[in-house]
């Protein structure tokens, strides 16, 4: 197989829209392909994985307040799938749980962690409140295969992204087996104004404390003195 | 239009800030309140993560009060000396607020403490304040009924360290603004606000100062107040956005300027009951939240147990 991506870093700036990213690619092939199964394609783009606390609220006393945590070790902030069929028909379980592929699996539900009772229940709340969020996706048909050799499909990463290396990777599947995979990465970075921002407020947090106060004290000072000339 | 805000890692839209920004600043002119326990549930509502809402709405409640308390300057109905006196109340109480907020975290409760501390004292103030109001305004459309003076501390008058009030044309004892000072202060830091709501009635009531007064001395602690917390949230948990707060600071410097107009023409019972049914309004959110079952029980925070 060889593939390509449209773009191979994206620049977060104010103006970050989102972006769309073209993923395609060709199958190599040294004998004539067999007739069946068919051929079919997955693509899975990753964010960056970080902690979460997942957290359930209950009724106690007539409120409803956070009682049971759990803590994922590491979840993406963003997991796209896009496949050219339906996931279960052309990935096989033992094939997902080896690669993970699709988005249960790609949580690490391994490093769940806390004192619930039903582990379950906490991880299938994260993929569904991530889901709702648009951050976790799956694009059933999304992938367009050619004549069994051209594949092609688009992402797209939305505005709210988080800085750090994309993973993107694309299986080539028959009968349910990955025949051959690949990845590559998309390096997603805050840039200009954004950059600067972010930077000065790790590295220098008191001159930017100061500077955030400076700028209000500023612009309140700044709107009753421009008030005081309208009227005047 | 949008915009991506480099801290808070989201994009929304330039004008819905820039309007938020402009109603709390509004409400900040024309009460005396920093807006804290307004803008932080807004921003909240609008995808901003909770700890950023926080910070930065502390850094947009400096500029809306700046920009009112200078007006009130001019109007001199600011009492520098009450304003001092309470802030020094303020930071002491603050100080022993942090300790006991770090306390009830390692507990696990926090959460539940803040919506309950702010339903009770919302409510009992929004509560007391618009009964008050709404027997002062009865008052003064019924003439011949002599008005009643709404402080009569006797207490007041025999403590100790007496003080004269010049602007608030009080002299009273410093050891009353000193408490009102600590506890707003204390619950601040508890509840994570500047504290306005809790001080304007306080000095109103307990204190006795007279409402023209109360609104831009209270604006000038809270400048103070939210300063502080600004640069101590920059400082520890790095959660101030600049970005956000300068949208934010936008709509609120030119708010507050327009709400302590529009306070010049309302009269003081009017402005608070006004007040009290916005703090009510506040409470009745949060109690309904804790007591209506949410759609969806799980919530994500980012981050590792405690």
């Amino acid at each position: 197989m060889v593939a390509g991506l449209s773009q191979s870093s994206v620049a977060i700036t104010a103006r970050f829209e989102g972006s769309q990213i073209l993923i395609y690619g060709a199958v190599r092939r040294e004998a004539p392909p067999p007739a069946s199964p068919p051929l079919a394609v997955i693509v899975t783009v990753e964010g960056p994985s970080e902690p979460v606390t997942v957290r359930r609220k209950d009724r106690r006393f007539g409120l409803w307040i956070n009682t049971e945590a759990a803590a994922v070790s590491a979840a993406p902030t963003f997991y796209a799938v896009a496949t050219t069929g339906p996931l279960e028909a052309i990935l096989s379980q033992t094939e997902d749980l080896r690669q993970r592929i699709s988005i249960p699996r790609a949580i690490r539900a391994v490093g769940i962690a806390g004192d619930v009772t039903d582990v379950a229940s906490f991880t299938a709340a994260l993929i569904r409140i991530r889901e709702a969020e648009r951050a976790y996706l799956i694009d059933t048909g999304a992938v367009r295969l050619t004549e069994d050799t051209l594949f092609r499909t688009d992402v797209a990463l939305p505005a709210n992204l988080t800085e750090g290396s994309y993973r993107v990777r694309i299986f080539l599947l028959r009968g349910g087996r990955v025949i051959d995979w690949n990845l590559s990465e998309i390096d997603v970075r805050k840039a200009g104004l954004e950059r600067w921002l972010t930077n000065l407020s790790q590295r220098e947090p008191l001159a930017y404390g100061l500077l955030s106060l400076l700028i209000a004290v500023a612009a309140g000072w700044g709107a009753s003195a421009g008030f005081r000339l309208i009227r005047a | 239009m949008q915009i991506y805000l480099p801290i808070a890692e989201v994009s929304v839209n330039l004008f819905v800030l820039i309007g938020l920004g402009g109603i709390v600043g509004f409400m900040s002119g024309l009460f005396g309140v920093g807006g804290g326990f307004l803008i932080t549930p807004l921003l909240f509502f609008i995808g901003i993560p909770p700890a950023i809402a926080v910070a930065t709405g502390a850094n947009q409640v400096v500029a809306s009060s700046v920009s009112g308390v200078l007006s009130h300057v001019r109007r001199r109905t600011v009492d520098f000396r009450m304003g001092l006196v309470l802030l020094s109340g303020g930071i002491a109480g603050s100080a022993v607020g942090i300790w006991v907020f770090a306390r009830l975290s390692a507990s696990g409760q926090v959460d539940l403490m803040v919506q309950l501390a702010y339903v009770l004292f919302l409510g009992v103030i929004g509560a007391l304040m618009l009964q008050e109001s709404l027997r002062a305004l009865r008052r003064r459309n019924r003439p011949g009924t002599p008005a009643r003076r709404t402080h009569e501390h006797s207490l007041l008058h025999r403590l100790p360290f007496q003080v004269r009030f010049r602007t608030s044309g009080l002299y009273i004892s410093v050891i009353p603004p000193l408490l009102v000072g600590a506890s707003v202060g204390f619950l601040s830091a508890i509840m994570g606000v500047g504290g306005g709501f809790i001080m304007v009635p306080a000095m109103i009531y307990l204190l006795g100062m007279p409402t023209k007064v109360v609104v831009g001395t209270s604006l000038f602690q809270i400048i103070f107040v939210s300063a502080f917390t600004t640069v101590a949230h920059a400082t520890t948990s790095f959660s101030v956005d600049m970005a956000l707060a300068l949208l934010l600071i936008l709509g609120g410097v030119v708010g507050a300027q327009l709400g302590a107009q529009a306070g010049l023409r309302l009269k003081a019972e009017q402005l608070r009951i006004l007040l009290a049914l916005l703090v009510l309004v506040v409470a009745g959110k949060i109690a309904l939240d804790l007591l209506i079952r949410p759609a969806e029980l799980y919530s994500l925070t980012p981050g590792r147990l405690p």
